[in-house]
């Protein structure tokens, strides 16, 4: 499995030398590390050329490292139904890039381009529909940013008096729990309070 | 000529009368839901219809939306897997099998033989589920009442097994990283196969309400016809790709678990529309049946664990009565949770409704970097616009039907 995925990996190196950045495969998937730039041209070769052949794009997502440069991995599954197998296209690219639209070439992209909009706050530039597609109407922020509480901003609820729901700040009775579960035997790289070392 | 008649009047000499705001004739807007029987949940569909005809078709998803993705990221990775049963609730099991695969993918932990033969047995009774569910609900939105009401009969009787196996009729948690949760008791096998006997009596019963049904039939032959082409253009999976011919069931071309070593058919539709579809799953019952028969048996003759002892799985219980070591384990596993290896994995199991995916990123600690749940639903109600376009109003529901859409699963 794995010998003939490093086999269409080295193809597609070769073919598309210029978009590929690197190339890897791990648990029996294929990754492909590519150039922002070159997404489109190179999707249209994994869809159209004929040991590729992937027809089907499975999932678009992306992942947030606010520690580096370039903050976001834009992920891409596509399947070929044809072949028989996956891969995996990634693309790094900053908070205020512009990723090319595939709209045109899957148009099941446009949905995940609006999720991914939607938790992200990337844009999408050709996508022809570009709103929120499942926070509330109105709704502010990009959720699944690591920099996001996972409490939200506003919560609403039904108000007795004005008869009508109503958005308000978070309050919370009790301050959000995150455990620190790292176990300083292996190698938690900080240091408690109180254990600090006196210079 | 009637009164209020809107129809413009052409004179001789070509001149035509001058229309007033009220008689210029617009397409009309309706909103679908979210509040509506057929809707399957909470779909809320902006219609603008030409008469009757469906001119374009607007989804508003994200009523149902809990940031399920976003909660997984601050905990640990069993906590995580009560989550999977409240994506497609209707055949919870299915979820949490693709969460239990990417954990088991990255630890590099195989299943016990025994846990791998429930695990299918348990997934199959969820298709079952799943398609009783929807082949029957879908007939009542085309306006039969009986089916449903004996499809959730028999749905009864199978969350009865869920319950027995894991303790919840609905929210099982059963499948585990590493195996199962329990085993099963032999009283239960028996059971099981007793009603193997039976549903077959049931599907005979639906089919005579439903196959050879005229009403049924005129309201699903030839509506919302899925071609080949549409199926990668909007990447179906499922019943939605199998309706319209092509045999491709991640069971049979990508098998998981123990998938490969089970007989049974991937039944094909011809037309690819809503009543082939209706067929197919009807069919796919059938052959689900087969595979639990299979797996009774072969869980019969092979005793043993169902669950891979390690470090993501708790210890026995009768160790934890002896070892402190084993008592140290357990709290730490139910505490801080097992660490999952950095790296990342795209895990897909072919669910009831299509290609259900989880894309999980670790990066070494007890919880998920991040993780992407695929739905299959998702792919297909975005295809509703086009599929709808050109379709009667009242076909829209006989289409949603058939596309199989759960809230859970849909908005996440």
């Amino acid at each position: 499995m794995s010998e003939a995925l490093r086999e269409l990996a080295a193809y597609i190196e070769t073919r598309r030398t210029d978009a590929v950045i690197s190339t890897s495969v791990a648990f029996g998937e294929l990754c492909v590390h590519i150039q922002p730039a070159h997404l489109e041209e190179f999707v249209e070769f994994l869809r159209d050329d004929a040991t590729c052949r992937f027809s089907s794009l499975v999932d678009i997502t992306a992942i947030d490292y606010p520690e580096r440069p370039e903050r976001f991995d834009v992920v891409y599954h596509f399947l070929s139904m044809y072949q028989n197998h996956r891969i995996r296209v990634k693309l790094s690219v900053d908070e205020d890039a512009v990723v090319p639209s595939i709209h045109s070439l899957h148009p099941s992209a446009n949905w995940f381009e609006r999720e991914v909009f939607d938790m992200f706050g990337l844009l999408f530039s050709g996508h022809p529909d570009l709103r929120r597609l499942l926070t509330d109407y109105g709704f502010r922020g990009h959720p699944l940013r690591k920099d996001f509480p996972t409490t939200g901003y506003t919560e609403v609820r039904y108000d007795e008096v004005q008869k009508r729901v109503i958005y308000e700040p978070v309050s919370l009775v009790q301050e959000y729990r995150q455990f620190d579960f790292m176990s300083p035997w292996e190698g938690g790289k900080y240091i408690l309070p109180g254990d600090e070392k006196k210079v | 000529m009637m009164d209020g008649d809107i129809r413009r009047n052409a004179y001789d000499d070509g001149s035509q009368d001058l229309l007033t705001g009220e008689q210029k004739i617009r397409n009309f807007n309706i909103n679908f839901g979210p509040q509506h029987p057929a809707a399957h949940g909470v779909l809320r569909l902006v219609l603008e219809l030409d008469g009757e005809i469906v001119e374009r078709c607007d989804p508003h998803i994200g009523l149902l939306h809990r940031g399920t993705e976003k909660l997984m990221e601050s905990r640990t990775y069993l906590q995580n897997l009560p989550y999977f049963d409240r994506l497609d609730y209707v055949a919870p099991m299915n979820q949490e099998h693709a969460w239990c695969l990417a954990i088991e993918r990255l630890t590099g932990v195989t299943v016990p033989r025994r846990a791998s033969l429930i695990r299918v047995l348990y997934s199959e009774i969820g298709r079952i589920l799943s398609h009783l569910l929807n082949v029957t609900t879908q007939a009542m939105d085309v306006g039969a009442l009986t089916p449903p009401l004996w499809g959730f009969e028999e749905r009864e009787k199978l969350m009865v097994f869920y319950e027995r196996a894991s303790g919840a009729r609905l929210h099982a948690a059963y499948f585990r990283p590493g195996g199962v949760h329990q085993d099963l008791t032999p009283s239960l096998i028996d059971d099981i196969e007793a009603w193997t006997q039976t549903f077959p009596n049931v599907l005979a019963d639906l089919h005579t309400l439903l196959t050879e049904n005229r009403i049924f039939k005129q309201r699903n032959a030839d509506i919302g016809v899925v071609s080949e082409k549409d199926i990668s253009d909007w990447g179906f999976s499922g019943v939605m790709v199998r309706g319209s011919g092509l045999a491709w069931d991640l069971r049979r071309s990508q098998p998981y678990e123990c998938y490969d070593e089970m007989e049974f058919n991937i039944p094909v539709g011809k037309n690819g529309d809503c009543y082939d579809r209706y067929l197919c799953r009807m069919a796919e019952m059938e052959e689900s049946i087969r595979i639990i028969r299979q797996c009774l048996t072969k869980l019969r003759a092979e005793p043993g664990e169902v669950l891979a002892r390690g470090k993501i799985t708790p210890p026995s219980r009768g160790d934890m009565k002896t070892s402190m070591e084993a008592l140290i384990h357990h709290f730490k596993l139910y505490t801080e949770g097992f660490h999952v290896p950095a790296g990342e994995v795209y895990a897909a199991v072919e669910a009831p409704k299509g290609e259900f995916g989880v894309y999980l990123v670790a990066d070494g600690t007890n919880k998920p970097y991040r993780a992407k749940l695929r739905a299959p639903g998702f792919l297909h109600l975005q295809a509703m616009d086009y599929i709808c376009k050109g379709h009667q109003l009242a076909d829209v529901s006989a289409i949603i039907g058939t596309m199989d859409i759960v809230f859970g699963e849909v908005d996440r």
